[in-house]
């Protein structure tokens, strides 16, 4: 174990880089969660496929080929991407997907009555999305996302297999040069554990902020 | 009189069953009509077809001397567009059985956000205008409540506030208190009171309560199978009514029937 501690600071280095990976891609698939989500609902037939070519697209093949495929093949084509970059692009991409369905879902869930009201007072189209369904919706997307935010700390660590000097590949590297396996894999899942406590709590936090004063779906109808 | 709705020749089906079947009335401006009528008679669909909710198959609906779902062109008269929607829309306000209030907005906010989005008030104006309201329905001082910690009867006075805000020509009134509990019903029918006498508004009232309906309407429309049976004054409804329909409809609700 002490072997392991000489290597603190390439585990720092390592921990530092999966959380702003995990964040930066968090940012990103938020954004298209949204983007995305709501593009399901536009009047427009080719926004609404668009949307779906990539939600099946990114949801329906696996990520590490995505990653793979971002590192290695589009550098064919003339696309180059520094490694922590193609990390957050595929990341981001991959889970917006899932996201694009969670913010879709929770505007779907507000009742109708909702709708009804928007129109019967003349709110605009974009109106309705932005006053009274999306506020609605936000706390019902919250704990799906905390659950998509573990996911995507997760799926960081294959990031290590483009190179990137997440904490998995810093436990590659100490594995190699101590000979040691057992204590550089428990050392990195002991710091993935904590990082994602963090996440969990982090969530709650945003989930109480949002559920302040007032009750949301699950509110009895009338 | 000056007509504010009419209904020419509207039919209206939901898949098999026609609801409105070559429907034709007006209202006049300023009138306080109550729709009475059994159960799936089609009351519903017409104030959700006045308020765009239900789209209509045939014949025209005119507010205010102008189509509601179909607009003039040079080439004749087509489908409404949304923005001729929208501007009709201004005409109507409605209020529902099931409140419908926001529930992430507090009582107050529930009446200012419509005007500062729909008309474009200042927020502080239409702060004073939603507190005016707030008091004219008896809940001054539930501005800060949300709906989750209102009553059902205090819920829909918000919901009457929102609808005024926007000062509709015509109101809608579904069954407005028909999902309360039975002691809070006279507080929602007494601000419909009070709005009946103190205003020019034309209101349009579904209800099953038929004392109500007596003091409050002009005129009192009964329904049956999509058309209208009879309508008239209150009075004569109540008391004397021509057909075997009605008379068998307010049997139920009145005992002392002609
Ligand atoms: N969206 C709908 N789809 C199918 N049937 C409907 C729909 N809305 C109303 N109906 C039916 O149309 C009939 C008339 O409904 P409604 O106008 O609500 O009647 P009322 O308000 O007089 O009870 C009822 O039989 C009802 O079940
Ligand atoms: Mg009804």
């Amino acid at each position: 174990m002490e072997q392991i501690l000489e290597y603190s600071p390439i585990l720092i280095q390592g921990t530092i880089t999966t959380i702003e990976l995990t964040l930066a891609s968090a940012v990103l698939a938020l954004i298209i969660s949204f983007v995305v989500g709501l593009a399901r609902f536009s009047s427009l037939r080719i926004v609404r496929v668009a949307a779906i070519v990539y939600l099946e697209f990114f949801r329906g093949t696996s990520a590490i080929v995505q990653m793979f495929f971002m590192f290695y093949v589009l550098p064919l084509f003339g696309v180059t991407f520094p490694p922590l970059l193609a990390g957050i692009l595929a990341c981001g991409l991959n889970l917006g997907s899932y996201g694009s369905e969670v913010v879709r879902s929770a505007v779907l869930s507000v009742s109708k009555g909702q709708h009804e009201a928007a129109l019967a007072l003349n709110y605009t189209n974009y109106q309705r999305f932005r006053y009274v369904l999306i506020p609605q919706a936000i706390p019902v997307m919250i704990p799906t996302f905390g659950n998509l935010l573990i996911e995507l700390l997760k799926l960081t660590a294959v990031a290590s297999l483009i190179t990137i000097s997440d904490l998995t590949f810093m436990s590659q590297i100490i594995r190699v040069q101590t000979a040691l396996t057992l204590e550089p894999f428990l050392v990195i899942l002991v710091i993935y554990f904590i990082i994602s406590s963090v996440l969990v709590w982090f969530t709650k936090l945003v989930e109480r902020k949002f559920s302040k004063g007032r009750h949301t779906i699950t509110a009895k109808e009338g | 009189m000056e007509k504010i709705i009419e209904f020419q020749n509207v039919s209206k089906s939901f898949g098999d069953l026609q609801v409105l079947k070559n429907l034709d009335m007006h209202v006049n401006k300023g009138e306080k009509i109550a729709l009475i009528g059994p159960s799936g008679s089609g009351k519903t669909t017409i104030l959700r077809i006045l308020m765009t909710l239900e789209t209509i198959d045939s014949g025209h609906v005119v507010i205010n001397e102008d189509y509601l779902w179909h607009q003039q062109t040079g080439s004749g008269l087509v489908a409404a567009s949304e923005k001729h929607l929208h501007q009709m829309r201004e005409n109507v306000g409605m209020v529902f059985q099931q409140f419908n209030l926001f529930p992430h907005l507090d009582a107050i906010t529930n009446i200012v956000e419509p005007q500062v989005l729909v008309k474009g008030t200042d927020r502080v104006d239409a702060t004073v205008k939603a507190q005016k309201l707030l008091a004219l329905v008896g809940l001054e001082e539930k501005a800060k409540h949300y709906p989750h910690e209102l009553s059902g009867g205090q819920q829909q006075r918000v919901a009457i506030a929102r609808a005024l805000a926007l000062e509709p020509k015509i109101m809608l009134f579904d069954e407005v208190t028909s999902a309360l509990d039975p002691e809070l019903v006279d507080e929602v029918l007494n601000v419909l009171r009070v709005l009946a006498a103190d205003t020019d508004t034309t209101m349009l009232t579904v209800t099953h309560e038929m004392n109500f309906a007596r003091e409050f309407a002009d005129r009192v429309l009964f329904f049956d199978k999509g058309q209208i049976v009879e309508s008239g004054h209150p009075e004569k409804i109540f008391t004397t009514p021509e057909e075997p329909r009605t008379r068998n409809f307010l049997k139920k609700f009145i005992k002392d029937i002609a």
